[in-house]
């Protein structure tokens, strides 16, 4: 078990398989999460990348800024086109490329969910990453499924901000009774890093949910976007922890855990939120918490 | 050696004969027998390719244009309502210029629920930029799935062959299904001209701004339209290593004809007889089978029909608020020619209703005695 401030800086490769050149906002999580997932995947990866940011970060033709084949696909097909390369892969004697679907939280919570669904009920051989920044950031802001409640956008604006819960996304991969889910995110470099290399070597559907901060969308500031990525974690909204052949694992268990308000205080997007709402979200994240930590191997036996 | 099969089983050899590696379909009746041989040939090994089966339409497009990205020949098929949800998926195949093959069963599309014959599905995919091919025959549908794979991996364009429901898809007839060596000489191992590759790492699809992307439909376009001069080479050796003779489209004793009947599809067979029985009661009527759809073939459509004096298209098919599709496309054809046939819209058999040779031969003899077109397409068949 790792402690939120302890983490062992294991030694990263210098390869660097994304180049300078790319079209994301200062702060952007989803490109420094591609940096960092290409350090544990190296250079025998294709990756599939549907309607995203990610689309235009990469880069406009005919330049791209990933030194590996990507091919762009429409919003809702990530992870069948993943399969279907898969398949011409196995045929083609080349089982050692990881494919690997890389969408958003629109194009996996909302659109992309039902070939999502149908390539992990198949376990295709794929690795499906949801970089998710918690709404539609690409066209300008608006709600997803993967929207937090009490979050403002452009489609749930002050006085109508969204009060749903949050789509349980891993819990949904997991009941597909794939072989490995877990969560990272780019304020815990050296476990994100891990996990990718760890799944690397799985077969079978993976599924990696990265919380990814959006500096425009969370109205934060780029230069603390992954400081507030951590209070995420430390705050207990979004816990880091993997699921191996059903196997649970917390990896950042944090010691100096703070209260959900510091979390959504920091940030513009929750300013509508009353002291009501945000007790509500905090009896929702304890008992969320509580949960994984029953279904865990906490390290402590 | 000669089987007698259904149209769908057809289909099946045809995929097995062009050793497509990656199959990916959803089942729609009535299709679903096509699937289901599919599945047994893979089961069994007489087939060795990968079956991804997937949960919708839209996948199985999606999946064969990833597999087919990564240099695999790769195959598909529907029809109606599964064509119609692939349609997102049918433009990014064309447009990233992957030669899959499609065939689609002709069927009805809802409301209300009509399994049976129409080609409404096929003709409104007809801007995806896939050639498509319409085929009367079994024969000819086997035959067309094979001939598919050339044409598209020589244009680095998908082809859709499309039949008719039920009158070919579930009706047996004798198919000379060929030796697969004798397919091999003709249709070579797929070389891919690009496709994803970890050593040679490139990007596809992705973000094209006005600077580029008008040359791009452009280069397309122009790529579309020399399949229609390639048609008819690979057609000729086609003939040459098999001996049935195909051709962009058909024409049936037109030489010296007044009125030339225009059909796709299992149509074509019925108004043979048609113009037979015409002929003999001393009426000058021929008939063109149109093959080729997309691209179109002008210049055959030209030769065959600019002599003469009427034109009735007859289109299992509707544009709503417009017509019959095929006879919206023949007049676009022909209306730069100096002198062009009156031409007549006919729609009949739409949602499988039969169109029997009493039909055509009744089509006939009103488009015989008519003054001239009318603007809007004769409803042949409609009950009061």
């Amino acid at each position: 078990m790792q402690k939120a401030f302890d983490i062992p800086r294991e030694k990263m490769t210098d390869e660097e398989l994304l180049q300078p050149g790319m079209l994301s906002c200062q702060g952007c999580g989803a490109s420094l999460s591609m940096k960092l997932a290409l350090k544990g995947l190296g250079e025998k990866t294709m990756i599939v990348i549907p309607a995203s940011c990610w689309g235009v970060i990469i880069g406009a033709y005919p330049y791209s800024t990933l030194q590996v084949p990507v091919i762009h696909v429409p919003f809702e097909t990530a992870a069948v086109v993943a399969s279907g390369i898969r398949a011409a892969l196995d045929v083609r004697g080349e089982p050692d490329i990881t494919v690997m679907a890389w969408a958003g939280d629109g194009g996996t919570y909302d659109i992309g969910l039902q070939s999502l669904s149908g390539a992990a009920e198949r376990n295709d051989d794929i690795l499906y990453v949801c970089y998710d920044n918690e709404a539609y950031m690409n066209t300008g802001i608006q709600r997803s499924s993967a929207t937090p409640p009490g979050a403002w956008t452009t489609t749930t604006p002050a006085g109508a901000v969204k009060e749903e819960p949050k789509k349980d996304m891993e819990m949904i991969m997991l009941a597909h009774g794939i072989p490995y889910v877990a969560s990272a995110s780019v304020a815990y470099p050296d476990d994100l890093v891990r996990k990718f290399e760890k799944a690397r070597s799985i077969k079978g559907t993976r599924f990696i949910h990265l919380l990814s901060p959006c500096p425009p969308g969370w109205r934060i500031d780029s230069a603390v976007s992954i400081k507030i990525t951590r209070m995420a974690t430390k705050s207990c909204v979004f816990p880091i922890f993997e699921v191996q052949d059903g196997n649970y694992t917390v990896n950042i268990l944090p010691e100096d855990k703070i209260p959900v308000e510091d979390y959504l205080q920091a940030q513009g997007r929750f300013r509508e939120m009353g002291s009501e709402m945000i007790q509500a979200v905090q009896k929702q994240v304890d008992r969320r918490w509580q949960e994984l930590l029953a279904r865990a191997d906490t390290g402590k036996n | 050696m000669k089987q007698v099969i259904k149209g769908n089983f057809a289909v099946s050899h045809g995929v097995r004969l062009s050793r497509v590696k990656v199959i990916s379909a959803y089942p729609i009746t009535p299709q679903t027998t096509i699937v289901e041989e599919l599945s047994e040939m893979c089961a069994t090994g007489k087939l060795e390719a990968r079956f991804i089966k997937v949960e919708s339409e839209h996948s199985a497009m999606a999946a064969v244009v990833g597999s087919e990205s990564a240099g695999v020949r790769s195959f598909t098929a529907t029809s109606s309502q599964g064509l119609l949800l692939m349609h997102e998926m049918l433009h990014w195949a064309a447009g990233s210029r992957l030669p899959i093959v499609l065939t689609n069963v002709n069927r009805a599309i809802g409301p209300g629920w009509n399994i049976w014959a129409d080609q409404t599905d096929s003709v409104s995919q007809r801007d995806t930029g896939w050639i498509q091919i319409y085929c009367e025959s079994n024969q000819e549908v086997l035959d067309s799935v094979i001939m598919g794979y050339r044409l598209a991996e020589e244009v680095s364009l998908p082809v859709m062959v499309t039949y008719d429901a039920f009158f070919l898809s579930h009706t047996s007839e004798v198919v000379d299904v060929p030796e697969i060596q004798a397919v091999d000489a003709f249709l070579p191992a797929f070389e891919p001209r690009f496709r994803l590759d970890v050593k040679d790492p490139r990007m596809f699809g992705g973000m094209m701004t006005p600077e580029y992307f008008y040359e791009e439909r452009f280069v397309t376009h122009k790529d579309s339209m020399d399949a229609s001069d390639r048609y008819p080479r690979i057609c000729e050796e086609f003939e040459r290593a098999f001996g049935r003779q195909y051709e962009a489209c058909e024409s049936y004793r037109t030489e010296d004809a007044d009125l030339i009947l225009v059909t796709a599809g299992t149509i074509t067979s019925v108004s043979r007889i048609a113009v037979d029985e015409a002929r003999k009661a001393g009426k000058k009527v021929g008939l063109m089978k149109l093959r080729l759809f997309r691209p179109v073939p002008l210049e055959h459509w030209r030769r065959i029909l600019g002599y003469a004096s009427r034109v009735a298209v007859i289109d299992r098919n509707i544009s709503v608020g417009l017509g019959g599709v095929f006879a919206s496309e023949i007049k676009n054809a022909l209306f730069s020619l100096e002198k062009r046939p009156s031409i007549y819209s006919v729609i009949a058999g739409l949602g499988g209703r039969d169109v029997t040779p009493r039909d055509v031969g009744g089509i006939i003899d009103r488009v015989l005695v008519s003054e001239g077109p009318v603007d809007s397409p004769i409803f042949w068949g409609l009950k009061e």
